[in-house]
């Protein structure tokens, strides 16, 4: 497999770009306002998870989306912890899958016994190299310790902790810019639907060498 | 305008007490007929999505008392709908479920949905007809099952829904035999349709705008489509001509009574095999509504297990269940994509996500190593979505993942809806765990076989093809995803073969319905809610000509003609 242990090279494709600045425009009803300012709002102490179970979904997300350093990051644990807090369930379980909150529970604690079997250390303080041996060995469903129980690791790797860690990041308007997504658009939708095309209220893509230009036009999107 | 700020449509019913939202104005309610619980209706309806929410219509409109339970919340789209994927995760079922099999299920997002008016408040709105042969595949084709219904009558309530709903579709349909003038334009292009016609033209193949539910004209209070690209997450201009504004508002007008937040837990049937009304819970409490006649209209996984939670010493495999089969013969449609990379910008995030569409493999029969057909559309992910199919689908975490996401403007994604082959070892059976509600879960079965194989393979190869002909780079297959449910309480001409007979009608209780996706024998290449309604409103047809007839239950006789003497009075 590819290697997980670098720092991600996002490109600045959208340089200025603030899905943030249509907040107040024509782009977002009250309650699409309502909802971003809450998640906007989500404090670091957890609600759900303990202190311990915590800071050890802070480590596996770091590994499953890295962060850049050039803005402050997103506060994917508190997220995932939010949506247990609120019990947002799937829909459905595998056989042999715990219901989510204790799927998560079960898996950290899981993980944890791992990390001391394998480096006789927590996981949080294991190397990024390690930690993400650790996430690709559950991957591959290869962890077996007994605190897994009947619930797979690959199952919880794939269908809880992936899952979760990557839909709290995207759910967060500072992943919007990195990506260039045009974002809420309710009422006003969007006119200019063909390719190469983009309405003052997109986010304008940089040309490799001109991104002041496209920093430019991200100024007045609102 | 008076907005009640506490007024919870997730925690508290809306619909009570002579009123019901009104779902074209911020806060605003229309009359509302209601029933007491121990007044005998002459139909309980569960469920109002595009089975339930459509009979309810039609029935209410040719006279008949209807009382329809819905388990989810009556939402005001203009109020309550973000424009944000995580929150509108509440439009979908997420009860608890477990699934298994060789290829388990993925329920909860875009197969399921707990609202007044279903999941056609989150669908796609892609609204296709069956190609007529698939009525009597069996017969025609070589495989699945024969429906009991020829096409000719379907094409007919085809077009009535077509009407009903306004769908805006080409001028032309390219396959099939000639279908009437859809009510309205054909959407416009967005970048990713074109990527899926350049690749069919180049393949020389037929493509054509899809046929949506989503207005390209003004419409009463909805005005036309902005193309902003959340449909799937709900629509909050009202332009999605879903049950929830289309059929309900209908069935309110007509005296129709709608009950959220009121889960079914069992069906009574008394001694004499007659169904006497539906035990609901609502407000925290279990009440009983007495009816006359009751429908089952709880999509495919809800359905058999309402009726398989309603069993009985006399009836011991749940009701209408004599020939074993309800709960089986559970299919789903193979929803596999190819995704890949243009140079041009797409920003597939612009408009209805699939607004072209061919279905040159559901009408070609030459060249398939496999039965049953697919059609395949272009896409819209939103973010999530998308990143989530990355790391799912494509394995992708770390900086690979975060760096991938930022090409998202530019992919272009082609994917099927495909048929697969009816298996009665897929299933739906209940699980000894119990839900909030102390009803036992349900519990999914699904393996495909090597036929769902074939065709997923061929579709693939094919798609991968016109992806690359469309100047894609960069190609990659998504190979293991599936969307909508169909089965588990199918129809047909025998009563040890089949759960209810064309009409809907249950076999064995002759007071008891069934009306959604369940009763499919076969599912086809195309998105069911055109069919689930079009069979609706038949049933409404065949229940209404019952009744004049005398047909229905003996209750049922008297009620009709106490209809006839109120309406004269």
């Amino acid at each position: 497999m590819h290697d997980r242990s670098r720092p991600p090279a996002i490109p600045d494709r959208y340089p200025g770009y603030d899905v943030l600045t249509k907040r107040s425009g024509p782009s977002w009803n009250d309650k699409t306002r309502e909802v971003i300012a809450e998640r906007l709002s989500v404090t670091a102490t957890p609600l759900f998870l303990s202190a311990g179970e915590f800071q050890l979904v802070r480590a596996v997300a770091a590994r499953i989306v890295p962060q850049p350093s050039t803005r402050p990051p997103i506060p994917v644990a508190a997220l995932v912890d939010r949506k247990l807090h609120a019990d947002i369930a799937d829909g459905y379980r595998t056989d042999g899958m715990p219901r989510h909150r204790e799927a998560w529970r079960r898996g950290l604690r899981a993980l944890e016994a791992e990390a001391l079997t394998a480096f006789h250390r927590p996981f949080t303080e294991l190397s990024e190299g390690m930690q993400d041996q650790l996430l690709q060995r559950a991957e591959a469903g290869e962890l077996k310790a007994a605190d897994w129980g009947d619930m797979r690791s690959d199952d919880f790797f794939k269908r809880r902790l992936l899952r979760d860690v990557v839909l709290a990041y995207y759910s967060h308007p500072a992943a919007w810019n990195e990506i260039g997504w045009g974002g809420p658009a309710s009422p006003r939708g969007y006119v200019r639907l063909d390719a190469n095309e983009r309405d003052p209220w997109e986010a304008a893509e940089a040309e490799p060498g001109h991104e002041a230009d496209a920093a430019r036009t991200n100024r007045h999107v609102r | 305008m008076f907005v009640d700020i506490s007024d919870d449509p997730q925690a508290t019913p809306r619909a009570m007490a002579g009123r019901a939202p009104d779902v074209f104005r911020p806060g605003g309610w229309v009359p509302m007929r209601c029933h007491r619980d121990d007044e005998p209706v002459d139909f309980v309806i569960v469920g109002t999505g595009a089975g339930g929410g459509t009979l309810a219509c039609k029935l209410a409109e040719y006279g008949f008392s209807v009382v329809a339970l819905d388990a989810g919340p009556y939402f005001r789209p203009l109020e309550d709908f973000a424009s944000d994927e995580a929150e509108q995760t509440k439009l979908y079922w997420t009860d608890d479920r477990i699934t298994d099999g060789a290829n388990p299920l993925q329920l909860g997002s875009n197969n399921s949905g707990k609202a007044v008016g279903g999941s056609t408040v989150h669908f796609a709105m892609v609204s296709l007809r069956l190609r007529p042969e698939w009525f009597k595949s069996r017969t025609l084709l070589g495989y699945g099952a024969d429906w009991p219904i020829d096409w000719r009558e379907m094409w007919t309530y085809y077009e009535e829904v077509e009407q009903a709903l306004k769908i805006s579709g080409p001028i032309t349909y390219p396959w099939g035999p000639k279908r009437p003038r859809y009510p309205y334009r054909a959407h416009p292009l967005n970048a990713a349709a074109r990527v899926l016609a350049r690749g069919c033209e180049a393949l020389g193949i037929s493509w054509t705008e899809t046929p949506l539910a989503t207005l390209s004209a003004p419409r009463g209070l909805a005005h036309p489509c902005v193309y902003r690209g959340f449909c799937v997450a709900g629509c909050s201009t009202n332009a999605k001509q879903s049950a929830l504004v289309t059929w309900i508002p209908r069935a309110l007008a007509a005296g129709a009574e709608i009950r959220d937040l009121a889960m079914a837990g069992r069906i009574e049937v008394d001694d004499d095999d007659r169904v006497t009304g539906v035990h609901y819970h609502r407000e925290g409490r279990w009440r009983f509504q007495r009816a006359r006649n009751v429908v089952v209209a709880g999509y495919a996984i809800e359905t058999p297990r309402l009726l398989l939670n309603s069993a009985t010493d006399r009836h011991r495999d749940g009701l209408a269940n004599s020939s074993g089969l309800v709960g089986k013969y559970l299919m789903t449609q193979s929803n596999q994509a190819v995704w890949g990379l243009m140079d041009d910008e797409i920003r597939s995030y612009k408009g209805p996500p699939s607004l072209a569409i061919t279905e040159h493999w559901n009408y070609e029969d030459n060249g398939k190593d496999f039965f049953g057909g697919y059609a395949y559309m272009s896409q819209g992910p939103l973010p999530q979505l998308w990143a989530n199919t990355l790391a799912q689908a494509r394995g992708l975490w770390g900086a690979r993942l975060v760096e991938e996401m930022t090409n998202y403007n530019h992919v272009a994604g082609l994917k099927i809806v495909g048929e697969m082959l009816p298996q009665e070892r897929n299933c739906v059976t209940l699980a000894d765990e119990v839900d909030q509600y102390g009803l036992r879960i349900p519990r999914v079965t699904y393996s495909w076989c090597d036929n769902d194989r074939r065709l997923i393979d061929h579709s693939l190869a094919f798609m991968t093809r016109a992806l690359q002909a469309a100047g894609a780079k960069d190609i990659w297959a998504q190979e293991d995803d599936t969307c909508h449910l169909n089965g588990t309480a199918r129809m047909g001409d025998d009563p040890r073969s089949s759960v209810v007979d064309a009409d809907c009608r249950s076999w064995d209780i002759p007071n008891l319905w069934i009306c959604d996706g369940s009763v499919f024998p076969t599912v086809g290449g195309v998105n069911p809610s055109l069919t689930i309604q079009a069979i609706a409103c038949r049933t409404a047809d065949r229940i209404h000509a019952m009744a004049r007839r005398g047909e229905l239950t003996g209750s049922s006789r008297r009620a009709a003609q106490t209809r006839t003497a109120s309406q004269m009075a």
